[in-house]
């Protein structure tokens, strides 16, 4: 069980939200030049870390909005909470997954 | 395979059977001969398994006895079948979609069917039927179709109205006014549960037998690799161990040992739980699974009634998930069975599953030479654990793909040839 902090509503039992898993994941920005390979890891390849991890979270049964955690995957322990256009504290060490976001 | 049942390694163990159970009673059972020896491990093998489960285990079991590598090591960070192996709900079956996974669990299957006698140890193997049922009139019509796709593979499976399940579940609520009412269903009788410790204790005892070290407290914490990016042989908790033919069968934790070796997979970790009732007088004698309310009911041989959920959304190493799973799923038995209401939980567990997008397991070559990873089975690989030995073992002796094996590679995310098997695999087991 968790307490996660929803930044607009407070702290909320996990029941009430959906995973939205890792963040910061952009979709190439020139799908015509992209290869099978980058495809492939665009959709199917995701970070899986035993550790900190920034990943999107919603509030599916409060205000429904998206957001972002950091939480270490093996102690469940949240490290930051930050909304939809803001990004991972750098001393974390999840920094976004690609250059282009 | 016959031929390998017969003890015939350096260790030259004494076999299980009922003269020797009453031999050993005479003296109180003090003098049984430990199964496996915990030896130190060698400078190198000619072979290393990563990950001590069921799948670990029964590659080292196949290595030995079909392969003849012997000099072979199974590298375990807790203690054997400590991982999903002991903390599944054992169901087997074969009755998947795809022509790739029946060909892959129907293998397994026909290997369970001869195991104790190989291993001589009793799995407790027992054929007693998987039911997965239908709760919506699509659902019925989609069960068709598969049941018909399975059995032009030539696996057993038959429809069931809601009066055969009824038959055969005496304890299940069919009226059709509640929330998920049961409109039928599918079975595989040659389908059933096995003793999930006693399949990575008979495999262990069986490869010890033929020369396999098997050691325990041994973590794997990174990869050696020659100059030309080849393998070379694992650092562990207990030293640095070297072998051109490494296997990685780590479940859970595939994700991290992947990391380790500078690749990644298309894997995430998500818990997955199950709970025991206090044990109460047999009710029912078979499997029932069902998807739409994410619920699946078996009876131990104690008397416990085992209850398993889908997984929870989140990734997590923590080995425990969250209480609205377990909620869910004693609503959904409460609603379907409902003589259980007033049964106490005995205990609940998580174990750490590792989900591939196609649920679909991955058995591979990787990017580095010598380097093989058989995972992904995500919740359901229990069933598999012979099947994947058998041919993990036979692509880590040969370096060639196995035709059974070939199509569960790593490859096949960037090909586009994906194994769908959610309607198969998503929540049931
Ligand atoms: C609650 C639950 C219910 C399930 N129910 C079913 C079911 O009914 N039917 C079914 O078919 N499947 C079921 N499954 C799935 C099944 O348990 C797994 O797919 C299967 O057990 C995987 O086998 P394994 O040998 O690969 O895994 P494990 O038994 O987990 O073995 C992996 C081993 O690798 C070790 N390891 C990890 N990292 C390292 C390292 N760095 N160094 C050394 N060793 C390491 C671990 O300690 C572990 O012992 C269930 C799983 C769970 C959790
Ligand atoms: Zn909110």
């Amino acid at each position: 069980m968790m307490l996660i902090p929803c930044p607009w509503c407070g702290p909320r039992d996990d029941s009430e939200f959906a995973y939205g898993n890792q963040a910061h994941i952009a979709r190439p920005s020139d799908p015509a030049s992209t290869s099978d390979q980058e495809w492939a890891e665009y959709l199917y390849f995701r970070d899986n870390p035993k550790g900190p991890f920034a990943e999107r979270w919603m509030h599916a049964a409060g205000c429904r909005r998206w957001f972002h955690v950091v939480r270490d995957t093996n102690s469940h322990v949240i490290l930051q909470v930050y909304k939809v256009g803001e990004w991972p504290d750098p001393a974390l060490g999840v920094g976004p997954a690609n250059k282009e976001s | 395979m016959a031929e390998a049942g017969r003890r015939r390694g350096p260790t030259g163990k004494p076999r299980y059977s009922i003269l020797a159970l009453a031999r050993n009673a005479l003296s109180y059972h003090e003098n049984w001969q430990a199964a496996w020896r915990s030896p130190e491990p060698k400078p190198s093998y000619d072979a290393i398994v990563v990950g001590g489960g069921g799948h670990g285990l029964a590659t080292a079991y196949y290595l030995a006895s079909v392969h003849g590598i012997r000099n072979v090591a199974v590298l375990e960070k807790g203690w054997i079948g400590g991982g999903n192996t002991g903390r599944n709900t054992t169901i087997i079956r074969s009755n998947y979609l795809w022509d790739e996974s029946a060909a892959i669990y129907e293998h397994a299957l026909k290997l369970w069917e001869g195991l104790s006698q190989e291993l001589n140890f009793n799995l407790m193997f027992s054929q007693r039927g998987v039911i997965t049922l239908a709760h919506s009139e699509h659902e019925l019509k989609e069960m068709r179709r598969r049941v018909e796709a399975i059995r032009l593979n030539g696996i057993d499976t038959e429809v069931l109205s809601t009066a055969d399940v009824k038959k055969l579940v005496p304890i299940i609520n069919t009226d059709q006014g509640i929330r998920h009412p049961v409109m039928g269903g599918f079975i595989q009788r040659r389908g059933g549960t096995a003793r999930h410790d006693a399949v990575a204790w008979g495999y262990a005892r069986a490869a010890d037998d033929l020369g396999v070290d098997i050691i325990q407290n041994c973590e794997v914490t990174g990869f050696l690799k020659d100059g030309n990016g080849a393998i070379e042989g694992v650092e562990t908790s207990r030293g640095t161990i070297r072998s051109k033919r490494i296997g990685c069968v780590a479940a859970g934790h595939s994700a991290v040992l992947a990391d380790l070796a500078g690749f990644k997979l298309p894997i995430q970790a998500r818990p997955l739980q199950a709970l025991v009732s206090e044990p109460i007088k047999p009710v029912i004698d078979t499997v029932v699974m069902s998807n739409a309310v994410h619920m699946y009911i078996s009876q131990s041989d104690k008397g416990e009634l085992v209850l398993g959920a889908g997984t929870d959304s989140y990734n997590s190493y923590a080995q425990r998930g969250s209480l609205n799973i377990i909620e869910h799923q004693l609503a959904a038995a409460c609603e379907l069975y409902p003589i259980v209401s007033r049964l106490r939980v005995l205990r609940t567990w998580g174990g750490i599953v590792d989900t591939c997008p196609d649920a679909s397991p991955i058995v591979s070559r990787t990017p580095v030479d010598g380097l093989y990873f058989n995972c992904g089975w995500g919740t359901g690989g229990f069933k598999a654990t012979p099947g994947s030995g058998h041919v993990f073992a036979d692509l880590m002796a040969r370096d060639r793909p196995n035709p059974v094996a070939a199509p569960f590679t790593l490859e096949r995310f960037k090909g586009g040839y994906l194994i769908d098997e959610h309607g198969a695999a998503g929540v049931a087991h």
